[in-house]
């Protein structure tokens, strides 16, 4: 016989105490390890913002450029295929005669300056802004006019704390000298720090210019290759996930594809990228650096992520709508299609945009197949050469990585603007997934 | 299914729509040391003709080659940069894959530096001191041992009192080769090391074997991991290019080596003994198939870019002395 347990209610004895203990220990643990979590979030976030927001912001120069004919045109016939033979080497004295002129009108007299110095303020992106303004407007020659040029990296640097003027000291690319005269230009308004929309839409620079360095090709690429994407993945992954759920009979075959589908979910990123080399470029003969190989490599990559949560949300459906579907005399085809599918669809669409999102953060494959890459040129959508997306372009994670490998420090700060963009896209495409579930997904 | 056929039919039509007109645009790959450089050419050249900017891509010197020896055709690369010369195994598998027609273009030199952190000791070395502190073993007295140093100062009295710490590139990085070549395995040799360790383990080369004790410490990525290793470890030293400390010499002293101090004139005058030819290799079998290929070379080896005054130079490239001879041959290629 068990002798009955003595005690009060009201009074805990020593076994409910330890077990109100263990609840109490194990809140606790779970608070622990939220607020981790959230500390980690929030020195990355900062570390982020702190390091990326100043490449939203630029130093430039307002010049007034005299552009001698002697230099620029020595024809004198205005002939624009002679002069596209006056490189941008020749544009740059002409430029650093302009901030000179600028200096001694303003009367601003800076010790130990030399010619050099005052040369190297202005960025090399400069004399190819000046040749393209000349070549679009030949009659500019022999005139004087006024251009507002970006400084160079390390001037900017100096007002975005990256230089100082002890710093400037012991650095070959930028003079103390050079620091005064950015001063002293700043305090007649001549050089400004202002927003810099360049960086979003201006293309790649070499580590000359980091100042002139843009995502433009890469917010291209990415695009190119979401859009391909959602081509491929959204209706390929949908069809197979309700062919798998709805009408294929359940047997060894089936089992023996779901669990490679869940298998592949989990397979490293980097494999597809050694699939794609192996199948899209050597095999399929597409280009190397091109978003549309891109584009099906992380098409690969996405389907399972599709397929999986397609199929969670088909099966999230009671099987008493298909029931009363069927009982009424549909199909089964018209069951699913005009019953489910409409159900599933907010949780369909959630999965394919967090497939996306995943795929746009990507970088481990494209490394492969070559979209590390220093790219210039705008890639047209479709050109006759290279067919559709078939043009060379890096995407947004690649360019974070590029631009970390460079000698100059101000790329690092470029780095850090380019996480921003990226947060920002991929904050934007998972609080649409979150408002389309909100509004349309039903519960039962 | 629709749905299943329309995207494979898409998928069909851009694969089949690719490969149609050649390429307009010039394919570069190659040495992450050579970056930099072929990243300003290919800027300027964009800029100054009416050429698209070609790609460059990096990833080493011998992904490069070994892309640009697949064969011939649209598919494959125009250029290969390269921080070292071409091996003959590569030439072989160049020309069983049709790539026999291969323009070499040496467009100047780069430095090699031992840097560390600006607020520490000044460094003055010599190869054998690299040889001493870095080889896994060393002859003392005539016999090889296992590396027993641990300090600057017990390798050579004049260096300072500081601990071993040095962050060496990888060793699929082409700047390693030089570095075993030009300091560890010069080392040796002056200190008559060589002979013994070539008696001993029959070849010269196991000099160049580095410490595996944590003092040598290969770093794969780039330079900018090696001065972020040094930034957290203020005794490192580290190997860079010129070109990168030049860049950030807020934050790095570099170290004279024999007694020479690294600048783009000691090293074209050869005082500075630790540097590197640098190349590009042209296929010339794409040379007027691809458009601005040949001007791409051309302008590459230009005064006005490779030139003493030009932007490379500026950047840390030191100039070759024979650069005409070189413009020449470009300019002969491919007619």
């Amino acid at each position: 016989m068990n002798t009955p347990r003595k005690g009060s209610l009201l009074v805990q004895d020593a076994r409910t105490k330890r077990r109100n203990a263990a609840e109490a220990r194990f809140k606790a643990y779970g608070l622990t390890a939220i607020a981790v979590g959230v500390l980690a979030l929030i020195v990355l976030v900062t570390s982020i913002l702190g390091n990326g927001l100043s490449a939203f912001r630029q130093t430039e120069i307002m010049l007034t450029v005299e552009l001698p004919e002697s230099k620029l045109d020595k024809s004198g016939t205005r002939d624009l295929d002679v002069m596209k033979k006056v490189t941008t080497l020749t544009y740059g004295p002409i430029l650093a005669k302009g901030l000179k002129d600028v200096i001694a009108a303003n009367g601003i007299e800076i010790e130990g300056l030399t010619a050099k110095d005052v040369d190297a303020m202005i960025s090399k992106e400069a004399s190819a802004q000046l040749r393209d303004r000349v070549l679009a407007d030949p009659s500019l020659v022999g005139q004087t006019v006024e251009i507002t040029v970006l400084a160079s990296g390390r001037i900017d640097g100096y007002y975005k704390g990256r230089v100082s003027l002890a710093s400037a000291e012991l650095d070959s690319n930028v003079t103390p000298a050079q620091l005064r005269l950015a001063d002293a230009l700043k305090d007649k308004g001549i050089l400004v720090t202002k927003l810099n929309p360049a960086f979003i839409t201006a293309p790649d620079a070499s580590d000359q210019r980091p100042e002139a360095a843009g995502l433009g090709v890469a917010i291209l690429g990415s695009a190119y290759m979401m859009i391909v994407v959602l081509v491929l993945a959204l209706p390929i992954g949908v069809a197979a996930s309700i062919y798998l759920e709805e009408f294929a009979p359940k047997n060894r075959w089936t089992d023996l594809i779901e669990v490679n589908i869940s298998n592949l979910a989990a397979v490293p990123s980097i494999v597809f990228g050694i699939l794609g080399l192996a199948i899209f470029i050597n095999f399929g003969g597409l280009r190397a650096s091109a978003p549309i190989v891109g584009g099906l490599v992380l098409t690969l990559m996405t389907l399972p992520t599709i397929i999986i949560s397609t199929r969670a949300a088909l099966k999230s459906v009671p099987p008493s709508i298909r029931d009363a579907a069927l009982g009424v005399g549909a199909s089964k085809m018209q069951a699913v299609f005009h019953h489910v599918l409409p159900l599933a669809a907010p949780g369909i669409l959630t999965g394919a945009i967090i497939g996306l999102a995943q795929a746009l953060g990507e970088t481990a494959p494209l490394l492969l197949i070559g979209m590390v890459a220093f790219v210039r040129e705008y890639p047209a959508a479709y050109s006759a050469a290279d067919g559709l997306f078939g043009e060379p372009s890096t995407a947004l994670p690649v360019q974070v990585f590029n631009w970390t490998q460079r000698a100059d420090p101000a790329f690092f700060e470029r780095a850090s603007g380019a996480i921003i963009v990226l947060l920002v896209f991929l904050l934007i495409m998972n609080a649409v997934a979150i408002i389309l579930r909100r509004r349309f997904e039903r519960r039962w | 299914m629709k749905t299943a056929m329309l995207t494979s039919a898409i998928a069909i039509a851009a694969l089949s729509a690719t490969a149609a007109v050649a390429r307009d645009q010039v394919q570069v790959a190659g040495s992450s040391t050579v970056l930099p450089y072929a990243t300003i050419v290919a800027e300027a050249f964009g800029e100054n003709t009416d050429f698209p900017t070609p790609v460059v891509e990096s990833g080493g010197s011998s992904a490069g080659l070994k892309k640009f020896c697949e064969g011939v055709g649209e598919g494959t690369i125009d250029v290969a940069n390269a921080s070292r010369p071409m091996k003959d195994s590569e030439v072989e598998v160049c020309k069983t894959n049709g790539v026999t027609d291969i323009l070499e273009v040496r467009f100047g030199y780069d430095g090699i530096v031992f840097a560390s952190d600006i607020a520490g000791n000044a460094f003055a070395f010599t190869p054998e001191d690299w040889y001493k502190a870095m080889a896994a073993e060393i002859v003392v007295d005539g016999k090889i041992v296992a590396n027993p140093y641990t300090m600057w100062n017990e390798v050579n009295p004049a260096l300072p009192e500081q601990e071993i710490m040095a962050f060496v590139p990888g060793t699929k990085h082409g700047t390693r080769e030089v570095f075993e070549e030009k300091v560890v395995i010069a080392g040796c040799k002056t200190t008559g090391a060589a002979d013994i360790v070539k008696a001993e383990r029959g070849d010269e080369k196991a000099c160049s074997a580095l410490r595996t004790d944590g003092r040598a410490v290969d770093i794969d990525g780039d330079y900018t991991e090696t001065l972020a290793r040094i930034e957290s470890n203020k005794n490192g030293i580290g190997v860079f290019g010129l070109s990168f400390f030049e860049n950030n010499t807020d934050k790095l002293q570099v170290a004279t080596m024999g007694g020479v101090i690294p600048s783009t004139e000691t090293v074209a005058s050869g005082d500075y003994p630790v540097s590197r030819p640098l190349y590009f290799y042209v296929k010339s079998q794409h040379i007027g198939v691809i458009p601005g290929l040949k001007e791409y070379a051309e302008f590459f080896v230009s005064d006005e870019l490779a030139g003493p005054d030009g932007p490379l130079a500026a950047y840390g490239l030191v100039s070759d002395p024979a650069l005409a001879d070189t413009q020449a041959a470009v300019a002969a290629a491919g007619n």
